[in-house]
């Protein structure tokens, strides 16, 4: 017991001393491991743990080398939806792989956050960044819904928004990585928008500005997610590499291949709700 | 071959690199003024007849250009005039321009890697990146008007080594660095001699094209402080004025705004193609090239002990 503390604070010391130097590597990215692996996810690690209580299957779909493009719904109003999918691959994957986020622009608009986003190893969700992380063999996250998605009323729960210009198939198929449906549960019930302040979020320059039950009647604790249970299912890979290289270019083909993503999605989400006893257990 | 800003310490090197070329036959040097003054200019390119001309001319510190305006004159009307005597020098073959990835400008919505076609979410509106953006392309229409001229533009990194010295690097090495409250940008830097020899390389083979020139990785703006042994001071700033005014005071004079912009979201270029086209090989990444200016104007960790070095 007292060696696992004496453990502890020498990894804790020897972090500060890194920190203190400089003493650690960052990608071009702006991808600071050090920091994401020390400090960020152990903040996001209890909410995982304890309070989504997130279940995970299917991880083995991601391979344990290599480029892959995770493709996922998107939802809660407030996107943490992203970051608990980054947790379960660190933590659960047997290569603790790094999940790279492809966040909305409005995330490096932000002060704080997108200086923290780039830390975390997102960036802009555009073509050339992602096929670069593609190419270099990282796992990449994609939420094609986008601002649809997260912000959708509580009544849309679990039904898909348009999946963007589907620009995320033309990446995979550039670069001939498998892309890996991904389904999460639990995350639309976490803030129920029952209406949207569409003035005020002009204002703010926001997509939404959100009512909930709680939020902003109660004021801080309104910010408080709901604790439901979590389930995140990773999809059997679909392989991208059989095609040509003009593949990319034939809108047809990105279409289908947008179309059945999707719909791999919308089915795992409603067999996977019939299974689910209710929204918090 | 002659070099144009050859005053200055890239000028230097370069002609000296040139010199201990055995392909180079000769290699004559002009000063980056000259090239605002018309006459000057286009008798030295007719006299010295040329088959390849290095532009090194363009000048980002207002100080050393003597004021703003004399700055833009310089390196737009200048670079006017280098190409006017070069279109009337039927003996030139090649001709290099060094440019600089300000061209880019930075904003928070662009890619993280500039490639040379990328195109910038924000265009520098002012300042170095505007006149370098005008001087690139006036530059594209001679090489419109004369095909048989391989015409090569070298972006650059911020430069770093012994004997550089600019606002940029004036205000890492700040006793105590005042950084824009809620961002880290990411900075790259090429070391001098990297840059040297990617000029060599442009100017004694033909490689029309456009090249990112930096060294390889990026560090963030808190990392850099950490190396150099320099505490952060955020401050905040809703607009560029206020963050540019204080550097200013601080002593850094040419502080100017697209500098704040680029500590505040910061530019990273993507150097593949100077490597595949140009069998470029950096000797130093960004760490390294910093590293190498650090120990060449002997910093010292502010707080003792605080850092091991660079």
């Amino acid at each position: 017991m007292l060696e696992d503390w004496e453990d502890r604070a020498a990894r804790g010391l020897a972090f500060l001393r890194r920190r203190l130097n400089g003493e650690y590597e960052v990608d071009e990215f702006g991808f600071d491991p050090d920091l994401n692996d020390s400090v960020l996810m152990n903040v996001l690690r209890p909410l995982y743990e304890k309070y989504f209580r997130v279940q995970v299957s299917g991880i083995e779909n991601v391979p344990a080398v290599g480029g892959a493009l995770i493709v996922a719904n998107h939802s809660g109003t407030v996107p943490v939806d992203a970051l608990m999918t980054q947790v379960a691959l660190l933590d659960h994957h047997p290569a603790r792989r790094h999940l790279r986020m492809l966040a909305a622009d409005l995330v490096f608009t932000l002060p704080f956050i997108g200086e923290l986003s780039r830390k975390m190893g997102h960036t802009l969700a555009c073509n050339p960044d992602a096929e670069r992380l593609l190419r270099g063999g990282e796992v990449v996250a994609v939420f094609p819904e986008g601002f649809k998605g997260v912000g959708k009323p509580f009544s849309q729960r679990y039904r898909l928004q348009r999946f963007g210009r589907g620009g995320f198939v033309s990446a995979a198929l550039r670069t001939g990585v498998p892309i890996i449906p991904v389904s999460i549960v639990g995350a639309e019930e976490i803030y129920p928008k029952i209406a949207d302040l569409k003035p005020l979020a002009r204002l703010l320059g926001l997509p939404y500005f959100p009512l909930t039950p709680t939020f902003p009647l109660l004021g801080p604790l309104g910010l408080l997610p709901l604790p439901t249970k979590w389930h995140i299912a990773f999809g059997e890979p679909i392989p991208t590499s059989g095609y040509d290289a003009s593949a990319a270019d034939d809108p047809m083909l990105v279409f289908d291949l947008t179309d059945q993503v999707r719909e791999t999605i919308q089915d795992t989400l409603y067999r996977l709700l019939l299974q689910r006893r209710s929204v918090f257990f | 071959m002659l070099v144009i800003g050859a005053d200055s310490r890239l000028g230097r090197s370069v002609v000296e690199a040139l010199r201990a070329q055995s392909r180079v036959r000769s290699v004559a040097g002009a000063d980056g003024a000259d090239a605002s003054g018309s006459p000057a200019i286009a008798r030295l390119i007719a006299e010295a007849d040329p088959d390849t001309v290095i532009h090194l001319g363009l000048e980002p510190r207002p100080s050393l250009a003597g004021g703003r305006a004399a700055m833009k004159e310089r390196n737009v009307i200048g670079t006017m005039q280098v190409l006017a005597a070069c279109s009337k020098a039927p003996g030139v073959k090649r001709l290099v321009v060094k440019s600089s990835g300000a061209v880019y400008g930075c904003a928070p919505r662009d890619p993280a890697l500039f490639a040379e076609d990328t195109p910038p979410h924000q265009p520098p509106t002012s300042g170095y990146g505007k006149d370098v953006a005008e001087a690139e392309g006036y530059v594209r229409g001679f090489a419109r008007r004369r095909p048989d001229v391989a015409v090569s533009v070298l972006r650059f990194a911020p430069f770093t080594g012994p004997g550089v010295a600019s606002p940029l690097l004036d205000y890492l090495t700040m006793p105590v660095v005042p950084t824009v409250l809620g961002y880290d940008p990411r900075l790259q830097f090429v070391h001098i001699d990297d840059a040297v020899r990617a000029l060599v390389l442009a100017a004694i083979g033909a490689h029309p094209g456009t090249y990112n020139v930096a060294g390889d990785g990026a560090m963030l703006l808190s990392q850099i402080a950490r190396r150099l042994g320099r505490p952060t001071f955020p401050v905040v700033s809703f607009g560029s004025g206020l963050f540019g005014a204080l550097i200013r005071r601080a002593g850094i004079a040419d502080f100017t705004p697209d500098q704040v912009a680029l500590v505040r979201y910061g530019r990273v270029l993507d150097t593949t193609r100077l490597k595949e086209r140009l069998g470029w090989v950096p000797t130093h990444t960004t760490a390294d090239a910093l590293r190498a200016h650090a120990e060449a104007i002997g910093l010292k960790p502010v707080v003792p002990g605080w850092t091991k070095g660079y």
